[in-house]
């Protein structure tokens, strides 16, 4: 900000006072302290990141990202299985989340009078409030029996969706992780879908209907094709948040290290398996491992969310808050 | 030809089609808003879900000697986490004695800068806002945890005071941005330095703001648990001093709710609860404070 130019003698004469005196540029130069350490802690947290993970990928070279065995007992180790599982169970939550979420965001941004939705905005708000740690607890003792006794074998009955969803009815495993991740996803898609419909110019809303557009017709012509872009993002951000998600999948995915074969085949992901691991880690080149492991999984969720954050703005950058969500 | 610029014949057949494609057009449109309300139910239902389970399996584990006991081996029934509410408290009280000041003068950095050295702190606070929390554990487990020589409530403090920090910083940054011009230019007329006018008039000013980001932030790191697996690591016992391995509420639901033992499930239930009652309270309170600030500001 640029502030009204005094000459900074002037100031300090006319404030007088006996108490110790911050100057202008003392002020300044704090403030830039501040955001210096900022950036310092940042540099630190990369450095130690990829300082401890470092002899896992010289000794693993480009298997450790393409290898499928995680091997601690004969010290191999690969993480394809869990980018995999990841991704899989990252996939089956937009699935979900998506069309629910931009439909909420549709109804809040286009159809609903003031009075549902302040209330509705709300509660979908504090469905992201709600720790991930109560998520897992209610995936794993509340939802799981009902996947086991109830959807599995269900969905198990449909022709086609059979193929893909063989083995065992255990409840635990990649669909429900899925289901949960796509209750935690959602308040995320919503809110910045309904934000990013939001800012689509009143006069061009009223423009479609002058037109004669029905309410539908202004949405779909005038509203969605004007942001798409930043719909694109919410849903980014959305896959940001089910990617880098740990203590609801630990819970509910069944932490077995081997590729799913199924839909609901129990298995890993990134962050899983460093928070099943990493405190009984005491195998040469485990601890390495799983710190690559995790510096592999902030790479990718970096990416998403920087790419997330730059078509979010490419709608609006002001009248849209992404990190409070 | 736009439908304007049409000889007139061709505009009446226009008007007919559109007149005559009405009701076609209006039972989409109903179509639509059944799914879009579908879509609003399937989207409460899981936040009414959780919350019932919660509050259904949770009140019966509530009891006096649940808030003032330490717990007890698998099996014995009774017990309490009286460990885990001191452990969070401290924890959090800590990581939030870190994370607010240090966040409030980096979000003042932020408002009052243009330079592109400001641009790039910018970003890297988005790009941190992003990140999985586990990671933060690995970093303060490297650290703290590996120089020290052993687990400690002050690591997972650290992990989380990280988490809370680009909450701080964006919603500071944004509520400074929101005061007005005028009230830096007044203070300078008057011969206040800018120390003087950003910590006496512009702060004051936005203080509301200020206060329910520090709440949000509050509310986050409370509710998370992976930061803390490799830190705090949780403990059976009261645990007063940062520098020990300490307990945590969402520690204590994450290791029992893996449990097998209905009592160490019904614990889990009864401690979640209670974290969900406190998230919720910071986060609402956060909102509503918000709110009236506006207004009042209006």
């Amino acid at each position: 900000m640029s502030s009204p130019a005094l000459p900074e003698s002037a100031v300090v004469r006319s404030s007088g006072g006996r108490r110790l005196r911050v100057t202008d540029s003392v002020y300044t130069r704090s403030l830039q302290v501040v955001a210096l350490l900022f950036l310092a802690l940042m540099v630190a947290f990369l450095t130690s990141m990829v300082l401890q993970s470092r002899s896992a990928f010289q000794h693993f070279g480009l298997g450790f990202i393409t290898g499928q065995t995680w091997d601690p007992v004969h010290a191999h180790f690969g993480v394809l299985v869990f980018i995999v599982g990841t991704l899989a169970s990252s996939a089956i939550a937009l699935l979900l989340a998506v069309p629910i979420g931009i439909g909420t965001a549709i109804l809040l941004a286009a159809y609903a009078p003031p009075f549902i939705k302040g209330p509705l905005s709300a509660l979908v708000e504090l469905l992201a409030a709600v720790p991930s740690v109560v998520y897992g607890l209610w995936g794993l003792l509340a939802v799981a029996p009902w996947v086991r006794t109830v959807l599995e074998p269900s969905l198990q009955k449909i022709p086609v969706v059979s193929a893909i969803t063989s083995g065992p009815p255990l409840g635990i495993g990649l669909l429900l992780a899925g289901l949960i991740l796509a209750a935690m996803v959602l308040p995320t898609i919503t809110a910045v879908s309904r934000d990013v419909l939001a800012s689509v110019p009143t006069e061009q809303r009223e423009a479609a209907h002058a037109l004669g557009a029905t309410r539908w017709q202004m949405v779909r012509r005038a509203m969605i094709p004007t942001v798409r872009a930043g719909l694109l993002g919410a849903v980014t951000l959305g896959l940001g948040r089910a990617l880098g998600e740990t203590m609801a999948v630990t819970m509910v995915i069944g932490n077995n290290n081997v590729l799913p074969h199924s839909l609901i085949a129990p298995t890993q992901t990134i962050a899983s398996v460093i928070a099943n691991e990493f405190i009984e880690a005491t195998e040469p080149y485990h601890l390495t491992s799983l710190v690559a492991a995790g510096l592999v999984l902030l790479v990718i969720c970096v990416i998403v969310n920087g790419l997330a954050r730059l078509l979010v703005w490419s709608v609006g950058r002001d009248r849209i808050q992404v990190d409070v969500v | 030809m736009s439908v304007a610029q049409a000889p007139l014949s061709d505009r009446l057949l226009i008007q007919r089609a559109a007149r005559r494609s009405l009701p076609r057009r209006r039972i989409w449109g109903y179509v639509v808003v059944g799914l879009c309300i579908f879509a609003a139910l399937a989207a409460l239902s899981p936040l009414i879900a959780v919350l019932a389970y919660t509050v259904g399996r949770g009140i019966p584990a509530w009891s006096v000697d649940f808030f003032t006991q330490l717990p007890v081996p698998p099996g014995i029934p009774g017990g309490g986490i009286s460990n885990a509410l001191v452990g969070s408290l401290i924890i959090d009280g800590i990581a939030a004695a870190m994370a607010i000041p240090f966040g409030i003068a980096a979000g003042l950095f932020l408002a009052e800068q243009t330079s592109r050295f400001a641009n790039a702190v910018r970003f890297v606070a988005d790009v941190l806002a992003g990140i999985p929390s586990i990671t933060l554990g690995l970093f303060a487990y490297a650290l703290l945890v590996v120089t020290l020589g052993h687990f400690s409530g002050f690591a997972g403090s650290f992990a989380l005071a990280i988490l809370m920090l680009p909450v701080v910083m964006r919603t500071t940054e944004a509520s400074i941005r929101a005061v007005s011009r005028d009230v830096w230019e007044a203070g300078a007329a008057l011969g206040g330095r800018r120390v003087q006018v950003a910590f006496r008039m512009v702060i004051p000013a936005a203080l509301g703001g200020i206060v329910t980001g520090c709440l949000l932030g509050i509310s986050r790191a409370v509710g998370e648990s992976a930061p803390l697996l490799f830190t705090a690591i949780g403990s059976q016992f009261y645990s007063f001093n940062p520098g020990q391995p300490m307990a945590a509420m969402p520690l204590d639901i994450y290791q029992l709710g893996i449990q097998a033992y209905p009592q160490a499930q019904l614990t889990a239930w009864g401690t979640a609860l209670a974290l969900v009652v406190i998230v919720l309270l910071l986060n609402i309170g956060s909102r509503m404070l918000a709110r009236r600030l506006t207004r009042h500001a209006r």
